[in-house]
């Protein structure tokens, strides 16, 4: 398989795109007294959801490079995995508005994007996360507590990277994906059989550590595949405020394969991925995934989309739901009946319980744990003020 | 025209608003600054009043922010910079550290870069990881930018105008625990005659048996802190710094060689923090009216703890208190 430098008109810009030259007026002020610019915005430098195995109408499409077998069993997997995230996910939210969580951030419309990833995956192979790759994490067996750990407060997401194959989540935009090259070069040093794949958002390939990172991968052949779920925005900044050129060709300036894929799409994504993950496993460096998709919730529970996108384009997309697209190919290949779904969602309803109560019985840490593994060895510095606090702490307890 | 009451975020609005209509030189730019109006609100509709050219929605670069904020200061203009929240000034750092902060001495002051980096800071709200810093030690020990930090919606607004007036550099601290308090604001431009400079420090509540020196956050911790002192018999002076680099000392030397006292509170951790620079100062030039050593009051050394451990880890009123009791034994 060779994608380098995409392939067919999927990657391609249209020709008739005028790029005005907005960055000028920018800075020359005439936008004073145009209002907020709306129209302007909304158009998108590209069109073309990318490679696409599954019609949102449920029927299959055949893509000469990136062949999908699964079959009933595995298609009911994937549905069970989509259903599941949605499911946790939809209890982030709800725990957030009830208190117990501080903050959620949603991953509602990108099931495809991360269970087709996840499931392309093989033992061995590492995960790096940002922030919103939940149905990832349960993928790679991270109970959904954890997560909810980090969103509490009561940790900073402290799984156990070894244990899962899956790193810890990221708030710094971008700079996983340093890490993950840095992982990858190890691995392939190390001889292993195994390679990376590391998640971020549209947004963050603004970062200066993100193409620093596809350089690095390009120069070293690092055994990365870089996973960009493009969910349409970075909070309020629709995608052609970060970007020109449609982000997977980016990677042919770096000199590595990109392309896009429908991220909407599970069957898609995961055949797209494992591919990329074999060219990065046989040694043939870096791929760049970029998975068109749609954040069709708010940004985190902390945000208001109505301030900056319109109901009409939620709307748009919720037609290309990615569960519903899956349950319409079970349907119609007769994989899945009534039963299936429903069974599904009393699993899901079971895993919610148990999310939510398991939640609502966390307890604060003790307030001694923050001197904890501050320093790997002892440090006299930390020693000290954790005795200091011991006393005062003991002080109150005197009083009463 | 008289003051009005207004939260701290309307009042940074507020100048915001009144320094884009003023000079057309002026930008404000950021993530999410333009139709989400900054995840604050503090630039709610600017960008629909002055457009797009002025109130600049950037890509996600915080590197990219400040660097091009320079370049714009090169060619004439007053870039004002959001930076979302203060763990994320960092990709910015270098940029700022190493470019902006040094320009002016190093073109021997041919060139000047009148950019304001705005950064909401400090904890208590409950956020997750990198939102709930107070970095502003790292910034202060930078010769070359001037670091401050309102405390009051008054001071929010009359300082945020002084500092994109001004022609150095400026890291300007939002004390996002306070940005929903509420206080006077004159916007009268006739009453800025009337307030002191920014790099003034301000006796915010006189006293005479100890000064509680602090900034942003701080301020009000310190005021409630005085208060209960108070009903124990207790008079405490508070004074609010309002300006980190540079630090008026002399408002905090004629306090302290009244009172005899001095604890500093900051959000920040002590160790390294603005309080050991304002301890070593009164104690050098304060010693023979020190009647007990100067103490500080602020966060342990450790990383900005999960959320549910905040509580213990920022220094409120009772640990002020404490360091307030242990100055008074002496
Ligand atoms: C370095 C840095 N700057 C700013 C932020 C604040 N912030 C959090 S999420 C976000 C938008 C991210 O958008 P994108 O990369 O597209 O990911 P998405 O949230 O859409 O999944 C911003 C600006 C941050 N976390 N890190």
């Amino acid at each position: 398989m060779a994608a380098r430098g995409g392939r067919g008109q999927l990657h391609h810009e249209p020709a008739d795109r005028a790029r005005p030259r907005r960055q000028a007026r920018l800075l020359a002020g005439e936008g004073r007294g145009r209002g907020d610019g709306r129209a302007e915005h909304r158009r998108h430098p590209v069109s073309g959801d990318g490679i696409r195995l599954l019609t949102p109408d449920g029927e299959r499409v055949p893509h000469p490079d990136y062949p999908s077998d699964a079959g009933p069993e595995e298609l009911r997997a994937l549905y069970r995995d989509m259903a599941l995230a949605r499911r946790v996910d939809a209890e982030g939210v709800t725990l957030q508005r009830q208190g117990e969580l501080g903050l959620w951030p949603s991953l509602l419309g990108q099931e495809a994007a991360q269970v087709g990833s996840v499931r392309a995956l093989r033992e061995g192979d590492r995960v790096f996360p940002s922030y919103r790759e939940h149905a990832v994490a349960l993928g790679r067996g991270v109970d959904p507590l954890a997560l909810m750990r980090l969103f509490r407060g009561v940790d900073h997401g402290a799984w156990d990277p070894e244990a899962h194959d899956f790193h810890l989540y990221t708030l710094v935009i971008g700079s996983q994906t340093l890490h993950a090259t840095g992982y990858a070069c190890g691995m392939a040093k190390d001889g292993a059989d195994a390679a990376v794949i590391v998640y971020f958002g549209d947004g963050a390939t603004s970062q200066g550590d993100v193409s620093e990172a596809f350089n690095f991968a390009a120069v070293w052949d690092a055994p990365v595949v870089f996973f960009c779920q493009n969910n349409q925005w970075a909070i309020s900044e629709p995608n052609e405020r970060q970007t020109r050129v449609p982000l997977h060709q980016r990677a042919q300036g770096f000199g590595f394969p990109g392309v896009r894929v429908d991220g909407n799409d599970v069957l898609a994504v995961q055949a797209v991925t494992r591919a990329a993950l074999d060219h990065a496993r046989s040694g043939r460096g870096p791929f760049l995934i970029e998975a068109f998709t749609y954040r069709m919730g708010a940004h985190t529970t902390s945000d208001d989309p109505s301030r900056y996108r319109d109901a009409a384009e939620v709307e748009s997309w919720r037609a290309k739901d990615p569960l519903l697209r899956l349950e319409r190919l079970l349907r119609r290949e007769g994989a899945a009946d009534d039963a299936f779904f429903a069974e599904v969602a009393v699993a899901g309803e079971a895993l919610a319980a148990r999310v939510r109560e398991g939640v609502r019985a966390m307890a604060s840490p003790a307030p001694e744990e923050m001197f904890d593994h501050v320093y790997a060895e002892a440090h006299t510095g930390v020693d000290r003020e954790r005795a200091a606090f011991a006393a005062y702490q003991a002080a109150f307890a005197e009083e009463g | 025209m008289a003051a009005t009451r207004m939260t701290l975020v309307a009042a940074l609005n507020e100048a915001l608003r009144s320094v884009l209509a003023d000079d057309p030189r002026t930008l404000v730019m950021g993530e999410d600054v333009g139709r989400l109006g900054g995840v604050f609100r503090v630039t709610d509709g600017l960008q629909k009043d002055f457009g797009e050219g002025r109130v600049i929605d950037t890509p996600l670069a915080e590197s990219g922010i400040v660097g091009t904020a320079i370049g714009l200061a090169l060619r004439g203009y007053r870039p004002i910079v959001e930076i979302q929240f203060d763990g994320f000034v960092f990709p910015g750092y270098d940029q700022i550290v190493t470019q902006l902060a040094k320009m002016h001495a190093r073109s021997r002051g041919r060139v000047r870069l009148p950019v304001v980096i705005r950064i909401p800071y400090g904890g208590g709200i409950g956020a997750v990881e990198h939102h709930s810093e107070s970095p502003e030690a790292l910034f202060a020990h930078v010769a070359g930018v001037r670091v401050m930090s309102p405390a009051t919606p008054g001071d929010a607004y009359w300082m945020l105008r002084e500092a994109v007036r001004c022609d150095d550099p400026v890291i300007f601290f939002e004390p996002k625990r306070r940005y929903y308090d509420k206080g006077e604001v004159d916007v009268d431009p006739a009453a800025g005659e009337r307030q002191p400079p920014a790099h003034t420090a301000r006796v915010v509540r006189p006293g005479s048996d100890l000064t509680l020196a602090a900034y942003g956050p701080m301020v009000r911790t310190c005021l409630d802190a005085a208060g209960v002192a108070a009903e124990e018999g207790r008079d405490l002076e508070v004074v609010d710094l309002r300006s980190i680099s540079p630090v008026d000392f002399d408002t905090v030397e004629r306090s302290v060689r009244r009172t005899g006292r001095l604890v500093v509170a900051h959000e920040a951790p002590v160790f390294f923090g603005a309080g050991a620079e304002i301890a070593a100062h009164v104690a050098e030039h304060c010693f023979y009216h020190l009647s007990a050593p100067v103490l500080r009051v602020g966060a342990y050394h450790t990383p900005y703890p999960p959320s549910r451990l905040e509580e213990e880890y920022l220094p409120g009123i009772d640990r002020v208190l404490d360091a307030v009791d242990q100055a008074l034994a002496h």
